[in-house]
């Protein structure tokens, strides 16, 4: 194994960026995800590659639609109200097909909100943040390593479906620091004969745009662009699974619920209770086919989250709603203690919360 | 075991790297230093980072009596630049023997300035750069001499001697506090400062006993979420 570093999760990113041939980064600093744009700062001009604090951070969303309309990886990021002001960006890449990866470390809302870790950007992770029909990759890191190994895999599938990838991390990913290995399989970026890149004046020109008038066209895009999501959904989850096999009681919980949840499972599985996790690493596609799995043993359910319970609707999606599926939570910066948790199996192993 | 004996300054001023561990090196040798000298404070000079600061180590420093300087805002989640009201008691207090911690790189650097022609010119401190080689922008020698330079322009303060705190966090091993031997001998060779101490969390410190010059046990401040 390659020698290790240490790292914060935000500076995982930005090294992982940079090692998966992102040259080009935009973005507005803020709390608590500005260790990516500081790292970037520091080691970008070393490189020859474009770091660039933007005067917005809708300015750098739009720098990123430039960057990425001429071929070349780019990224954003931002921590959550951030992400809100990206919105529009978002949306203008969606409609015009374009890859880009963009990451949200989140903290705690709405509004404002403050500067510890949440993970209540889930519904505008997966389903869109902007406007119109569109999906973005999500990919929920649950350790630095991970930060580091899905930025990679982002630029990898963003490339390959003409997306955004966003990795949703949280404050607690962002700020920790664990030791990390940077050797990474690097593939090369695929061709992109879309770009614009100057015609030569041997090809037609390519355009590239979000804008049609004409609803039949308008229709067809939508369709076809569906068409690649559903590709996405059948080969791109991703999760992983912790004593489901023969679990009664089953957690849900991605990033740093996912952590805390499974020093829980364990603790439950010393008091004799069979309980599991199933941990979504892609939170769009959701990982339907564990859930579906395991509903077939698994008496109840508990969505373990950092929000007022958003993923909890997918859990009871992917399980059809035939068993209970329960919340266990923390809001507003605050994380659930493996405590909370165990005492939340117990409850409903008991019986005792529907 | 036999640990180091720090000649410790009025001022120990600790700068670095961002991350390099300036803060955890700052509480251990406050506790160290109060066990030599009564009247020690630690000033919390950091204007970089909301999170991982001193304060979190306050309830320790009031039971051993030790001052904590820091600013109103640290660990508030109020997420503003700001400096101690009390900072001043760092140059006008000369019963004080004060650990200094300096927020990362130039930039947190940049709030020991107007202090600094007073540290000059009472010239009783020690400005001690924290390195650590397993961190990502300062993995070899003249990496790390390029932030100590930048450093020093920020503060107007010349460095005296290095804190080798090279680790991997909780995975650390023997073998690589040896690896950082190595690095921080090279640092010392190339900046012409010596190297004051090389820390070791507590429990690897018997294995490198006799290994490892100036050996300095760390008990760890920052705890891992989960």
């Amino acid at each position: 194994m390659a020698d290790k570093v240490l790292m914060k999760g935000n500076e995982a990113i930005a090294e992982a960026a940079i090692i998966a041939g992102c040259r080009h980064y935009f973005g507005y600093p803020i709390t608590p995800q500005t260790e990516v744009a500081a790292y970037m700062a520091k080691k970008m001009p070393k490189i020859g590659g474009c770091f660039l604090q933007a005067e917005s951070e809708i300015a750098a969303i739009n720098m990123v639609y430039g960057v990425s309309s001429a071929g070349k990886r780019v990224m954003t990021s931002s921590s959550s109200p951030g992400i809100s002001l990206k919105g529009e960006g978002l949306s203008y890449l969606a409609g015009s097909d374009l890859p880009a990866l963009v990451v949200n470390v989140q903290r705690g809302g709405p509004g404002l909100g403050g500067i510890q870790p949440s993970q209540s950007d889930y519904f505008q992770a997966t389903r869109g943040g902007g406007h119109g029909d569109y999906h973005m990759i999500v990919l929920a890191p649950a350790s630095v390593q991970e930060m580091a190994e899905l930025t990679v895999k982002g630029f990898d599938l963003a490339d390959k479906y003409r997306m955004t990838s966003m990795i949703l991390a949280d404050g607690t990913m962002g700020q920790m620091m664990e030791p990390v290995s940077l050797d990474f399989d690097i593939k090369p970026a695929p061709e992109k004969p879309w770009a614009t890149t100057g015609t030569k004046l041997e090809r037609e020109h390519n355009i590239v745009n979000s804008l049609s008038l004409v609803p039949e066209e308008l229709e067809m895009l939508n369709m076809k662009r569906y068409e690649r999501y559903k590709q996405v959904e059948e080969n791109e989850t991703m999760y992983e699974e912790y004593m489901v096999d023969d679990a009664d009681i089953v957690i849900a919980a991605f990033g740093i619920a996912a952590r805390v949840s499974k020093n829980a499972v364990n603790e439950a599985r010393k008091q004799g209770i069979k309980a599991g996790l199933i941990r979504p690493i892609t939170l769009w596609p959701f990982p339907k086919a564990p859930f579906e799995r395991a509903v077939e043993h698994a008496k109840a359910f508990i969505s373990v989250e950092l929000s007022m319970g958003q993923m909890i609707e997918d859990v009871k999606l992917a399980t059809s709603c035939k068993v209970p599926v329960t919340l266990c939570n923390r809001v507003g910066g605050m994380i659930p203690s493996p405590e909370q948790v165990l005492k939340s199996i117990i409850e409903v192993n008991n019986g005792g919360v529907e | 075991m036999e640990v180091i004996t720090i000649q410790y300054k009025r001022l120990t001023l600790l700068c670095g790297h961002y991350g390099s561990g300036k803060t955890n090196v700052a509480v251990n040798m406050a506790f160290d230093l109060k066990r030599q000298y009564d009247n020690v404070a630690v000033a919390d000079l950091d204007i970089v980072n909301p999170y991982f600061r001193t304060k979190d180590s306050s309830e320790d420093f009031e039971k051993m009596n030790i001052r904590l300087i820091c600013s109103e805002y640290a660990n508030s989640n109020l997420d503003i630049p700001a400096l101690p009201q009390d900072m001043y008691a760092v140059t006008d207090d000369k019963s004080l023997k004060v650990i200094l911690d300096i927020g990362g790189d130039d930039r947190g650097a940049l709030a020991l300035g107007r202090l600094a022609p007073e540290i000059v010119r009472e010239n009783d401190y020690d400005m001690l750069m924290v390195i650590n080689k397993f961190r990502p922008l300062t993995p070899d020698a003249d990496s790390t001499i390029e932030v100590m330079r930048e450093i020093e322009a920020a503060c107007s303060i010349k460095f005296t001697g290095l804190v080798n705190n090279s680790n991997l966090g909780e995975e650390t091993t023997a073998h690589d506090i040896i690896n950082g031997d190595a690095y921080a001998k090279e640092v010392s060779e190339k900046s012409g400062l010596p190297v004051i101490v090389t820390t070791v969390k507590e429990e690897l410190a018997p294995e490198l006993e006799g290994k490892i010059e100036n050996l300095f046990p760390l008990v760890l401040q920052a705890k891992p979420v989960i």
